[in-house]
This record gives C-alpha cells, structure tokens and sequence, in this order.
C-alpha cells in the first residue's frame, strides 16, 4: 500500500485507571504524528478521532490504502498547519488500530473480547494524558476534535484544565440524547444478532460478525447524513437498471450506496470495538460528572474554546453547541461559537468547507 | 489618548471611556473592530455577540472570542455583572424588544454603553412630515420594508426608557455627518447619539 506507515506504539507505563472502577494493564497506544515538536514543546495540537476514526488523520491508512480522514484540514499550509505545528492524533483504547481494544490479548493470552472492561470518554482522555505524559507534553497548544473527538477535547478541557490553551470542538455534543443513545443501540443489537458475533468470541474462527457490523454501520451512516444530502444525491435514481426488479436487490442507489459503505467499513474495523466505543459515547453526559451542571465543569479555566456546529446536522444539532456555549459562557470562559451552513448534515466537518478552514485556521493560529 | 482614528466615531467615543484590563461585552459585535482595538490597546478581556454568521467567522479568524447568538434570547445565560461594560452600538433599534434588552444589558454589565441612530433628527423629521413617506436617510439608508432597524427610537425616547428601567444615564455624545456635536437641541440635530448609563443604586 502506497505510504502507509505502521503507527508508533506507546506502552502506558502504569496501569490505566477506568471510571468502571476496573483498571487496564500493560494499555497500549497507537499514535502517528505530523511536524516538529519546538524545543519548549510549545507547539503541540492533539487532534481527536470520532468513533469509526483513527490515528491516520493525514496519512495513508494501512488497510484501505486511503488518504488521512482529515487530510485536508492538517498538513504543510493547511488550516492546521503542520509546518508550524507538532499534530498528534492517537488511536482511542478500545479501538482497534493499535491501540489497546477487544481484539487485543489480556494476561492470559487470549483476546478480551468481552471480556474489555467497558471504557467511557474519560478514559480514552486518560490514555491519551499519559501518551501525552511519555512524550513531555505539558500543555497542548490546543485539542481539536469533531464529533466523538469533540467529546474528548471537552472531556479534556474540563478534567485536565491545565492541558490545553486552545479548545476546538466541531459538530460535538456535551451529552448523548435519548435519540443518540436509541440509534447506537440499533447498532449493537444488529451486531449481537449476528449468529457469527458469538458472544463476541470470533477472533481466530472462520466467520466474523460482518453482516451485523455492516447493518449497524448503514443505519449510523443516515445519521451522519442530511436528508437534503441524501436527496442531492440519490433522489429516487435507481442503480444500474432503468426499472424497478420488484424483488429485493438493491434498486436504489441509496440502498446500493449503503450497502457499499457497511461493507467497506467492516473490513478495516472491529466489532466488538463498535460495541464498546458506542457504549462509551452514550455514558458520556459531561454534566453528570460534575455534580449536573455543566457550567461547573468548566470553573476557572484559563483556556479559549471554539465550538462550530453545522446547520443540517440532526446527530448533534446547534442546540448541542449552544448548550455548551451557555455554559462556557456561565463559568466566563472565553468562547466563540458559529454554525455553518452546509448541506451535508453531520458529516460536514470532514467535507470542504472554506469558512469552516477560516474559522479552525484562525484560532488555532 | 484618543482611539484609533479607523474606528466609527460612535465607536471610538465608547473606545475612550473603557477602563484598560476590564472585562467587556459587544452585544452586535459586527466585524470586531472595537474588541480587536480594545484587547490591543487596553488589554480588555473582550466578548462579542453576533447574529450573522459570516461576520462571526471573521472575528474568531481574527482571534476575537465571539459567539454567534441572537441577543434577544441568548444574554440570559451570563451571570449578573460578568461584565464591567456591556456595549450595543447601531444594534437597539434592530433588536424584537429593545425594553428587554436593555435590562439584560444593565443586568450583566455594571456600565452600559449603547449608541442608535436618531429617528428625530430633523432630516428624518421633515423628510416625513413633507413627503409623507418613511425616510430613507444617510443615518436611515434602506426602505421601510427591508430595514433591519424595525424599533425606531428618539434621543427622547431612550432617556424615557432608560428612567423607566431605572437606568441612570452618567454621560451622552452626539454626532451630525460624523462629527461630535454640542448637546444643545440634540433631539433636533443629532444622526447618531451614545449614551453611557448603569443601574441606579436603590
């Protein structure tokens, strides 16, 4: 495959601490980076991944042999600019591109499998602080995230407030709604109705949950999605026959787009790691953790926040930003905030988007 | 020391009175020209509000901590007196219930600057009385139909409101084709006006 690198591997010196109350030894975390650490170590920016993410932000993945998920936005020039600053993007524990997941081996030799203690964002956060810790990264210049990767920036900002000078969270939320819980649900119960999940004991057999994963990836992929996007770009066009089959194939090209995505995704991902990284987003309620009110997780921080949310994303809508906003704004934190318009719902912060470059390149700076 | 010579008088006028090192509010912040000139010159911690979305990027693109919001709706979620100055320029006339903003304004900033164009400047005065139609204006430049300014207020006005919300006003500035003029006949003669006024301490 052209370019693609196998990541750095950072071996967590201690044991990781989890909010379960359970704890992980001997963690590993994958990680790529892009640039020069200064000497004063001034210029570093963590980028966080979203869910089905991971360390290749702007570089060649390993399996799909395709380009960084967000390589437009980090590189030589670009909004996050590379040859000014030092980007590190890590694999989430519980994924399962190096870093310590369900699929890696526990004491005994075998895969965890389910036996992975559940993990919440916090304790991604955690894993990412000590990676941070054995690269001597006091302070980041600042954490970006979209999505699943905005829940870890805020996560971040608000348990480890000295980490960060900059907070930049694009299209996130502070709490998984009722829907968002609902729809990741879907996901897992596709997955464990899959007969080949096996209680999630596949790894070395002959037949993975394919067929579930598949279903649970299509189902998310609406959610990422605006209805006006979808009919921008499907509308009711059949796919390669000019009438309908009156059968089940798929007619449309909606279905047929879809069916490419689920399969495609389970070929450079893991199940079981779709299991728990969903749980960990739907434990995640940043208010909770701080006595209910969210304003409190952010008293007496010191660094600048950005949020941006898009005008058709119905995953995590504007009125998830602007709750956080409100909150910033109680506990007077310095605070920008702006939604964007743009047609492609969720998935927008990964699309071109020129005002969404101008506003992620003017403040990281 | 006089504001930056770049800055819209009314604008520059309130740049003058801000304390350096102060904690201030721009509610309808626009392009963020007095917050960048404030954090440069004065190092005041500045916060602006903006409801349009292409100025709001502007302002984060230039460093400036700016939230997109309707001012409406969305002052109720600061704290009592987070700010020591809360300003409005050009923004009261535009807003659904100016009454209620500037209570909010008075509620969360401990001096409130705010600065309108004059409905009862002579121009707008006769252009009405004379040719029985809404005035269009240098200070008023858009048809009726399509201007964003949907309160219109007098220099009279606002003094009657202020007294009503229990606002003391300190001090007042006047301007006619740009320029500061005397207080005397004001209602008459002034495009625009800036009055600098808190709560009264009952």
């Amino acid at each position: 495959m052209p370019n693609a690198t196998a990541s750095k591997v950072y071996a967590l010196t201690d044991t990781l601490p989890l909010d379960s109350g359970q704890e992980l030894s001997g963690a590993e975390i994958a990680y790529e980076t892009y640039g020069e650490l200064a000497a004063d170590k001034s210029n570093a920016v963590l980028i966080c991944h979203a869910l089905t993410g991971d360390q290749y932000v702007a570089s060649t993945h390993p399996v799909t042999g395709k380009p960084g998920w967000w390589d437009r936005m980090v590189g030589p020039g670009k909004p996050i600019d590379t040859s000014r600053h030092f980007v590190i993007c890590a694999n989430v524990i519980g994924s399962c591109m190096g870093s310590t997941g369900p699929a890696s081996s526990g004491a005994d030799g075998q895969p965890y499998a389910m036996g992975f203690p559940v993990i919440t964002i916090r304790d991604m956060v955690r894993g990412i602080i000590a990676l941070l810790d054995g690269l001597g990264i006091e302070r980041l210049h600042a954490v970006v995230g979209g999505s699943m990767g905005g829940m870890q920036a805020l996560s971040l900002a608000a348990n480890w407030p000295d980490r960060a000078e900059r907070v930049l969270v694009i299209a996130s939320t502070a709490r998984h709604s009722a829907q968002n819980i609902a729809f990741h649900e879907l996901g897992r119960q596709a997955i464990m109705a899959d007969p080949a999940w096996a209680g999630g004991d596949y790894y070395g057999g002959d037949a993975k949950p394919d067929n579930g994963l598949a279903v649970a990836r299509m189902a998310a992929h609406i959610t990422y999605l605006s209805e006006e996007g979808l009919t921008e770009k499907f509308g009711r066009r059949l796919q390669d026959r000019d009438e309908k089959s009156f059968g089940f194939e798929a007619d449309f090209q909606v279905e047929s787009y879809l069916r490419y995505q689920g399969s495609g995704f389970t070929q450079r991902f893991d199940a079981n790691s779709y299991l728990y990284i969903t749980r960990a987003m739907d434990y995640f309620d940043l208010a909770e953790e701080h006595g209910g009110r969210l304003a409190d997780a952010f008293i007496g921080t010191s660094a600048r926040f950005c949020l941006i949310s898009f005008d058709t994303d119905w995953l995590y809508p504007t009125a998830e930003s602007r709750h956080i906003v409100h909150a910033l704004n109680a506990a007077g934190a310095k605070v920008s905030f702006v939604e964007l318009s743009a047609n492609a719902g969720h998935d927008s912060f990964l699309l071109e988007h020129d005002q969404l470059d101008r506003v992620v390149q003017g403040f990281i700076e | 020391m006089s504001a930056s010579q770049t800055l819209r008088p009314d604008l520059a006028v309130i740049a003058d009175q801000i304390g350096a090192g102060t904690r201030l509010l721009d509610i309808g912040c626009g392009d963020g020209a007095l917050m960048a000139e404030l954090e440069q010159a004065k190092q005041v911690d500045a916060r602006g509000m903006e409801l349009d979305p292409a100025k709001v990027e502007r302002c984060v693109a230039r460093g400036l901590s700016v939230v997109q919001g309707d001012a409406d709706r969305d002052l109720a979620n600061y704290p009592n007196k987070a700010f020591d100055y809360a300003v409005m320029s050009l923004t009261l006339q535009t807003s659904q219930r100016p009454d209620m903003l500037l209570e909010e304004m008075l509620r969360v900033g401990t001096t409130v600057f705010v600065s309108f164009p004059n409905f009862a400047h002579w121009k707008t005065r006769t252009a009405l009385m004379f040719g029985g139609r809404m005035p269009v204006t240098r200070a008023l430049p858009i048809s009726w139909y399509a201007t964003e300014n949907i309160h219109h207020v007098t220099i009279a006005d606002f003094k009657q409101l202020a007294k009503e919300k229990g606002a003391e006003i300190s001090r007042a500035w006047f301007f006619a084709n740009e320029r500061a003029i005397s207080p005397l006949g004001a209602n008459w003669r002034a495009e625009f006006a800036v009055f600098e006024l808190s709560k009264r301490q009952d």
